[in-house]
């Protein structure tokens, strides 16, 4: 009986199986093959792109457009060469937004935690209804809070300054209070407990028992909100409103280094330098910390 | 229980149970991250809504006038054709995106529980929009990019994807499509673990084909982790932003000045403040009443799997 039905299931679905495989490796393709091609690009000198664009293999293989775009260059050898003298301060803004990554991922992953195990396991009044103001506030859409955010900021004189550029992100994480407070919840009680028949004081169980329970789930919410501070634009593009260079993450330098293209057709191979070199520090998170990374953004979804 | 015993025993003032250490710990605890709640998420909202009642440039003092910005904002065609892109590009982004991310999840499900196939789909994701967006800008491009030359091939004259106003947001949709696709299989493939395995041999014994099977028992049982992709996905994709900002900068002639665009290029481009956050509230009330809406079609806080 077993048999005859795993049978059939081989049989009837091996033409769609077929088909699903196809397409699958299709999809993997359509998610890499850019990632591929943009590097190709880098690696082509200006002179050849035209001719060569559009060879799926490099038909050059030139790091010159890396040292023009990281600024080891001089404006008059890139001239000669044919392409904008324009470069993105590079090494100045990965240094940038390593701080600003760093700063703020510590900052929200230790006051969520914290948070979050006073909402899970302390009785204080007012206690739900203060879980519930955090949780409303995943609702708020950015913009309505950047203007009086910009404004607050100019107030403080803090527009253009790196204080500026992390405080809004800095004390709370309304998704990383959720996150942890789901997780305590479901640590047992009766460790907890124990220790509090022992006479352990809050402050000791949360640093001693607690904390050490859930490195899982404080190293997913590192790498959730790694990922999303990483990628931020809109709040560290709209801050810096004085456009100081020191303090541009590097989508912020990007988006400049192409709006400053001068007119005419833009230095493809210089911006892709520029592309590929923003992209390889999530190849190494991906390349060192793979498993964690995909399990993390899995179970960012089943709350 | 102990606290319990002395309350009914001797009343208590009002402020003891604010007192204990218990409380005392806690609020310590939350003192953070309130301090940072109410500076930068209360007090914002607030203080947005004040704002838009205001004409305010931020160089002079703010005058009052009441609900003024929101009639100019009813009377502003661009700010209606701004919220017409907005839905255009949820309808042009979210559809694709969610069949694409299913079709994933259940093919990983089926066919291969490789770490390197679902690491592999998550790399544009890891990508920032600003970067997504540059990557695709060079493979699009009209002259030398690849897509065009692929189309070449086939005796398709070059493309202006992002110059052409029907097939630039379309086009800043797909590179959207592309970002979340992985992500979204992964959120459905991890709620494609939580179906037991026994359902689907049932389905199997009783001679269900794949296609009966996936409509008839997957989607149903999938409703919840649906539910949230669909609301997170809309609320996000609503306010697009980054994108937009490096492909096509509003244009050509506003096809792309989606509504957070048009707010930020008031806001300080224009610094009509006032105006701003006007529309940003609007922003707010819109999303909150599609959310609303979509938990309620879906019925979000029943599973059928109880």
């Amino acid at each position: 009986m077993e048999n005859r039905v795993s049978s059939r299931v081989v049989q009837r679905f091996s033409l769609s199986r077929g088909i699903a495989w196809v397409l699958l490796l299709l999809f993997i393709f359509v998610s890499v093959f850019p990632i591929y091609f943009v590097f190709k690009t880098a690696l082509t000198s200006h002179k050849v792109l035209g001719q060569t664009a559009a060879n799926f293999f490099p038909s050059d293989s030139t790091l010159f457009n890396f040292s023009r775009v990281l600024g080891l260059v001089s404006p008059e050898t890139a001239q000669a060469a044919g392409v904008s003298p324009e470069t993105i301060n590079f090494i100045g803004s990965l240094q940038i937004t390593v701080w600003y990554v760093l700063v703020t991922v510590t900052a929200q992953v230790i006051f969520s935690a914290l948070a979050a195990y006073a909402f899970a396991r302390l009785r204080f009044p007012g206690r739900d209804f203060l879980f519930f103001l955090v949780l409303s506030a995943m609702m708020i859409p950015s913009i309505v809070l950047f203007i009086p955010n910009f404004i607050l900021m100019k107030n403080l004189g803090w527009l253009s300054t790196f204080q500026g550029m992390v405080a809004p992100s800095l004390l709370i994480s309304p998704f990383g209070v959720f996150f942890l407070r789901q997780f305590f919840l479901s640590i047992p009680l009766e460790l907890e407990e124990a220790a509090k028949l022992d006479g352990a004081t809050p402050v000791f169980i949360f640093w001693r028992i607690v904390l050490p329970l859930s490195q899982g789930p404080l190293a997913t919410l590192g790498i959730l909100t790694t990922i999303g501070m990483w990628n931020d634009f809109f709040w560290p593009f709209i801050v810096n409103s004085g456009s100081n260079e020191n303090l541009r993450v590097l989508t912020v330098a990007l988006q400049q280094f192409r709006a400053n293209q001068p007119s005419g057709p833009p230095d493809w191979t210089g911006l892709m330098a520029g592309t590929f070199l923003s992209i390889v520090p999530v190849f190494v998170l991906l390349v060192f910390m793979g498993r964690r990374v995909v399990e993390s953004l899995q179970f960012s979804g089943s709350k | 229980m102990q606290s319990k015993t002395n309350t009914s025993s001797k009343p208590r003032a009002w402020w003891a149970a604010f007192l204990n250490r218990e409380a005392l710990t806690a609020y310590a605890f939350v003192l953070p991250a309130m301090f940072g709640f109410a500076v930068f998420y209360l007090l914002p909202t607030l203080r947005g809504m004040q704002i838009s009642t205001t004409d305010w440039n931020l160089l002079s003092d703010p005058s009052n006038i009441g609900l003024e910005n929101y009639q100019s904002m009813i009377n502003d065609p661009v700010f209606w054709n701004a919220l017409k892109v907005s839905g255009l590009y949820v309808l042009w982004n979210i559809p694709l995106q969610t069949v694409i991310g299913l079709f994933l999840a259940v093919a990983m499900d089926r066919l291969t529980r490789s770490m390197l196939v679902r690491a592999a789909l998550i790399v544009p994701y890891l990508i920032s929009n600003v970067i997504a967006a540059m990557v695709w800008i060079w493979l699009l491009d009209p002259f030398l990019g690849i897509v065009n030359s692929l189309l070449g091939g086939f005796g398709i004259d070059r493309v202006a994807f992002f110059g052409t106003p029907e097939l630039a947001l379309p086009s800043v949709a797909g590179i959207n499509i592309w970002r979340h696709m992985g992500l979204t299989a992964l959120l459905f493939y991890a709620g494609l673990q939580g179906i037991p395995r026994t359902v689907y041999e049932a389905a199997m014994i009783d001679g269900s084909d794949e296609w009966t099977t996936f409509w008839r028992i997957t989607l149903p049982l999938l409703r919840p982790v649906t539910v949230f992709v669909l609301v997170t996905s809309v609320v996000g994709s609503f306010q697009i932003f980054d994108t937009i900002a490096v492909t096509t900068d509003g244009g050509p002639i506003d096809a792309t000045r989606s509504l957070v665009f048009y707010i930020y290029d008031n806001a300080f481009k224009f610094f009509k403040m006032g105006y701003a956050t006007a529309m940003s509230i609007t922003l707010f009330a819109i999303l909150i009443f599609f959310s609303i809406l979509q938990l309620r079609l879906f019925r979000a806080d029943q599973s059928d799997l109880a």
